[in-house]
C-alpha cells in the first residue's frame, strides 16, 4: 500500500504524531517543555537531524549491510547531532546553554532511529524526506503545545512575556517534573477522545 | 539465517562501518575547525562578555575580538585590549581566586600607561547566594579597587590592606582581592610581553 508524499508528511502531524501518538521521545518531551522558547528550539534541532538522517540513510540503504545497519544508522545520526550542537553553539549559544544536555540526547531520541529504522530504509529520499518532516513538525508542534500549557499557567507568560497582569500567582507545579508528567497524561487524554472513531 | 560468517562477509561488515565512522569523523573535524573561532567569541561573550564590557566601557573597539593570546608560565592567557581616545592602552584578563564555595574568577582591568586598575567584575562563582554573591550582584565592593595603583596594598583591611570587605562575606573578599593580588603578579610578569605585542600588532 503505496502512500503518496503529502500523506507521508501528513501522517507525522496527526495519525502519528510523535509524542502522542506513537509515545515516542518523551524523555526532551517532558523536559525541556518548561518554556515555549526550548520548546521549539528542541524541536527545530530534532527535526534538522530527522530529516538529513532520513534522506542520507535512505539514500545510502542499499550500500548498507544489514547485519551492521543500526551501527551505520547510529553513526549517521550522531554525526548531525554533533553538527547541530556545533552550530547552535556557535549561533544560538544562550539556547544551547538553556537546553544543555537534550541537544546530545538527540542522539539517542527514539523517534530519530525508529524512523531511520522502520521508514527511511525501505522507502526512497523523497518519501523519507517528507517522513522526516512531517514527524519533526509533528515533534516540534506537541512540545510547543505542551511548553504553551506549563509555561503560561507555571510562569504567567509566554515565549517569555507575561500574559497575565501582575495580581497572577504562577500555578509553579506546572513547570515542575510532575507538572511535565500530569500535562502530558492529560493531552494524551485529550488525544485519544480526539481520535475516536 | 546462514550460520557464521566467512572472511569475506566479515571483511565487507567491517569497511562499511569504518568507512562511516571515518567520513563521520571527517565532516565533523570540518564543521569544528570552521566554527571553532565563532563559538570562542560567544563563549567570551555571554559568560566574560558582560563583566569585560563593563570594564572597559567607553572603548572605541570590540575587546573580545581586539585580544591577545600570551603564553604565561604554563597556561595561555587570552588578554582582552580596550582602546581609549584612539589609544590602546587598556588591558583586561581573567583570575581565579578561592572563595567561600569555591573558585572564584575574577577581570581585571588595568591601564598600561599608569599601571591603574580600570575596574574588576566577577564572572563565575559558587559563593552563597545573597551573601558572597554580592561580590557580583553588588558594584560597591568592586568600585573599591578601581583607581587603586598596581602597588597598593590591595588586601582587604582585616589582613591590613586597604579594601572593606563586604559585611558576612569575609572570606569571599578575600578570595576577590585575592585574585586581584594575583593579577598584579601577571601583569608585572607579562607588561613587557602586552606593550609589545600591541606595538606589533598596529604596525
Amino acid at each position: 500500500m503505496a502512500k503518496t508524499t503529502v500523506q507521508e508528511f501528513t501522517k507525522g502531524l496527526w495519525a502519528e504524531v510523535p509524542p502522542f501518538r506513537l509515545v515516542l521521545g518523551l524523555c526532551p518531551t517532558l523536559a525541556v517543555t518548561k518554556s515555549v522558547e526550548n520548546g521549539i528550539g528542541m524541536g527545530v534541532a530534532t527535526t534538522f537531524v530527522l530529516i538529513c538522517s532520513n534522506m542520507l540513510i535512505s539514500m545510502l540503504r542499499n550500500s548498507i549491510p544489514k547485519r551492521v545497519r543500526i551501527a551505520c544508522f547510529i553513526v549517521v545520526i550522531a554525526t548531525f547531532v554533533t553538527v547541530v550542537e556545533l552550530l547552535m553553539q556557535a549561533y544560538t549559544y544562550p539556547l544551547f546553554l538553556k537546553l544543555g544536555i537534550f541537544i546530545p540526547l538527540i542522539v539517542v531520541n527514539c523517534i530519530v532511529l525508529g524512523r531511520a529504522e522502520a521508514f527511511a530504509a525501505k522507502n526512497g529520499v523523497v518519501a523519507s524526506f517528507a517522513d522526516g518532516l512531517g514527524m519533526g513538525l509533528g515533534f516540534t508542534l506537541s512540545l510547543t503545545a505542551l511548553a504553551i500549557v506549563r509555561e503560561v499557567l507555571g510562569n504567567g507568560t509566554f515565549y517569555n512575556i507575561p500574559v497575565f497582569g501582575p495580581s497572577f500567582k504562577p500555578f509553579a507545579f506546572m513547570v515542575q517534573a510532575p507538572g511535565a508528567f500530569v500535562c502530558l497524561g492529560l493531552m494524551l487524554c485529550i488525544m485519544n477522545v480526539l481520535g475516536k472513531k | 539465517m546462514e550460520r557464521g560468517l566467512n572472511m569475506r562477509e566479515m571483511l565487507k561488515l567491517f569497511i562499511a562501518v569504518v568507512v562511516f565512522s571515518a567520513v563521520s569523523g571527517g565532516v565533523l573535524a570540518t564543521i569544528q575547525s570552521a566554527t571553532k573561532e565563532k563559538i570562542e567569541y560567544q563563549q567570551l561573550k555571554f559568560v566574560k562578555g558582560p563583566t569585560i564590557k563593563a570594564i572597559m566601557e567607553g572603548s572605541s573597539n570590540d575587546p573580545l575580538i581586539d585580544r591577545l593570546m600570551i603564553q604565561d608560565e604554563a597556561a595561555k592567557r587570552n588578554i582582552f585590549i580596550g582602546e581609549f581616545d584612539g589609544k590602546r592602552n587598556t588591558v583586561a584578563f581573567e583570575v581565579f581566586g578561592k572563595g567561600y564555595g569555591g573558585v572564584l574568577g575574577v577581570i581585571v582591568g588595568v591601564n598600561l600607561d599608569n599601571d591603574e586598575i580600570v575596574g574588576i567584575g566577577v564572572t563565575t562563582h559558587s559563593e552563597t547566594p545573597g551573601v558572597g554573591s554580592r561580590a557580583k550582584s553588588d558594584p560597591s565592593f568592586a568600585a573599591q579597587f578601581k583607581g587603586k595603583s598596581m602597588k597598593d596594598p590591595l588586601q582587604i583591611k582585616a589582613d591590613g590592606g586597604e579594601i572593606d570587605a563586604m559585611s558576612g562575606a569575609t572570606i569571599t573578599s578575600r578570595g576577590v582581592s585575592g585574585a586581584v593580588i594575583e593579577a598584579t603578579k601577571v601583569y608585572e610578569r607579562l607588561k613587557p610581553v602586552i606593550i609589545e605585542k600591541i606595538k606589533e600588532n598596529k604596525g
